[in-house]
């Protein structure tokens, strides 16, 4: 009996930290910019909430507890600090003894801010994925270093001193000005698709417990659509990884092995994912605003339409191409355009556009050399062919796409 | 700064050795090496031979102890190692994560010492 109680205040503990993490760390945080302060007195909550809710019964509002019980640690901390008292912050003020519950159930929505806090130009952009997965989503810093590639131990040092800057280093949690605006959403939306694309990778392997970070990513984008609802980049990016994510389950066959995008059977598509992607596509094309993240995502559902159609219009898709390559051009970009050119018009063309690429970018860009390989196959110069498979094999880290083009490769 | 990646093999992936040019796993270490030495980042290193053929020495208190096989007997046994010269191990680590082994068996990056070696040579 008091297993199956001790059970519920456990799902209750994992429920609320996984839904309302972010919202009570931004909103512990926002006044002292103290985020690993935060953070510690949340988990102490939890901590206590494991023992506490299966004695007591989960509370009526389980997040007013924990904001209640991690407020008292951090007042607990500033005493010992022997902060004075017209230091403390505002939120601070009120005492143990004063602190309603129905003011706890409303608290605001910080979490736009943190997201903000997260991907500011004076934090190392390298860390702005890592800290948003951290401080909205409470990741832990092992489970963060190893989709990162960077060991635990060096992943808790450079996130903690990460936020150490943020504390110290005069960075205000505020909502940008109108004329930063779309700079600032710029940085965190690209560490948001950072997340996806390293989940994107990771969904290779193994099937791991939990969700895997490109579902963390799309919950990101919910949360900052939510709180965001007229940006169109915002609607662009989560149309963009939504399509991505509605072919899961055809990019491998029945025995592992890779399926490319324009061999996936579109019946294995989650029409569901695809009808949400267009909607929020469709709605993004309202406000004039076209950006990188629409073009994306224009171009994969020019892919999606194929289920429809039975074909790829690659014509549409080399236009969106030079759209995106005109306003955010990256090697990515030039090498997916090359791509589609050489569908669209032979594969010569696709190996002028790929000639024209910055020589110094891609010796270690895996997709440009397998583009370049395919196109060399398919033109007939079969010994420069075999030289760039041999470039895309030994820089793929996926095993099935390594065999893959082993096989192509002949 | 020079990495050494030092490669672990199961027994299965030493045994896949043997195949000719086209077999996978010789396929996918030629196209990483090919991809190594393409990007100016490597400097040198060689596959080992089977486990089963080294001898491991040892002397305690003044007597002489061999044994056949590696030093441990564990399920991946050291295969073989690559030295790389990269900015950092940022670098090292993505360069292990694209190493065939590091998909069916172990890759260990560790900084070469070369204060070390200088205090030796010196």
């Amino acid at each position: 009996m008091s297993g199956s109680k001790d059970e519920k205040a456990h799902r209750a503990v994992e429920r609320v930290a996984r839904e309302s993490y972010g919202r009570l760390v931004a909103y512990l945080s926002v006044h002292t910019r103290d985020l690993a302060g935060a953070e510690d007195a949340l988990s102490e909550a939890l901590l206590k909430a494991l023992t506490a809710w299966p004695r007591e019964g989960v509370p009526q509002n389980p997040e007013a507890w924990l904001l209640t019980t991690a407020r008292h640690s951090l007042i607990d901390l500033f005493r010992h600090q022997r902060v004075v008292s017209d230091k403390e912050p505002d939120f601070l003020l009120l005492t143990r003894d004063s602190v309603e519950t129905s003011l706890e159930t409303n608290y605001p929505d910080e979490r736009l801010k943190l997201l903000f806090v997260c991907a500011h130009p004076a934090i190392d952009p390298a860390m702005h994925t890592p800290l948003m997965l951290q401080t909205v989503l409470g990741l832990n810093a092992e489970r963060i270093a190893g989709s990162f590639l960077v060991s635990p131990k060096t992943m808790g040092q450079r996130l903690s001193r990460a936020k150490t800057k943020i504390r110290d280093g005069g960075i205000r949690f505020e909502v940008p000005e109108q004329n930063q605006l779309p700079q600032r959403l710029d940085a965190v939306l690209e560490a948001i698709y950072a997340a996806f694309g390293i989940g994107w990778d990771d969904m290779a392997g193994a099937e791991q417990p939990g969700r895997g970070l490109a579902e963390e990513a799309i919950w990101l984008a919910r949360v900052l659509l939510q709180l965001m609802p007229g940006e169109a980049e915002v609607r662009g990016l989560l149309a963009l990884m939504l399509h991505c994510e509605a072919r899961r389950a055809a990019r491998r066959d029945r025995h592992g092995r890779y399926v490319p995008l324009s061999e996936q059977d579109p019946k294995l598509w989650s029409l569901t994912l695809v009808e949400e992607a267009e909607r929020h596509l469709a709605e993004a094309a309202k406000y004039g605003r076209l950006g990188r993240f629409q073009l994306e995502a224009a171009i994969q559902s020019v892919h999606a339409e194929r289920a429809r159609s039975g074909r790829i219009e690659w014509t549409a898709i080399t236009r969106f191409y030079e759209q995106l390559n005109h306003i955010s051009p990256t090697i990515g970009g030039r090498t997916g355009y090359a791509a589609a050119i050489a569908e669209a018009s032979g594969a010569e063309r696709g190996l002028a556009v790929l000639d024209a690429i910055d020589q110094d970018a891609v010796p270690d860009y895996q997709p440009y050399w397998a583009v370049r390989a395919h196109l060399l196959q398919r033109l007939g110069r079969s010994p420069e062919a075999s030289d760039a498979y041999d470039r895309a094999i030994g820089l793929a880290e996926d095993p099935a796409i390594r065999e893959f083009l082993l096989q192509r490769r002949g | 700064m020079q990495f050494a990646l030092l490669i672990y093999e199961s027994r299965e992936a030493f045994a896949s050795r043997k195949g000719e040019g086209s077999n996978s796993y010789t396929g996918a270490w030629r196209a990483y090496h090919k991809a190594l030495v393409e990007s100016g980042v490597f400097v040198g290193g060689d596959p080992l031979e089977l486990p089963e053929t080294g001898t491991t020495i040892r002397i305690k208190e003044g007597k002489r102890g061999v044994q056949d096989g590696p030093y441990a007997d564990t399920k991946e046994q050291l295969g073989g190692f690559t030295i790389l010269e990269l900015p950092s191990v940022d670098a090292a680590l993505e360069w292990a994560a694209r190493c065939p082994a590091a998909s069916y068996g172990a890759v260990e990056v560790r900084p070469l010492a070369p204060e070390t070696k200088r205090r030796i040579v010196e």
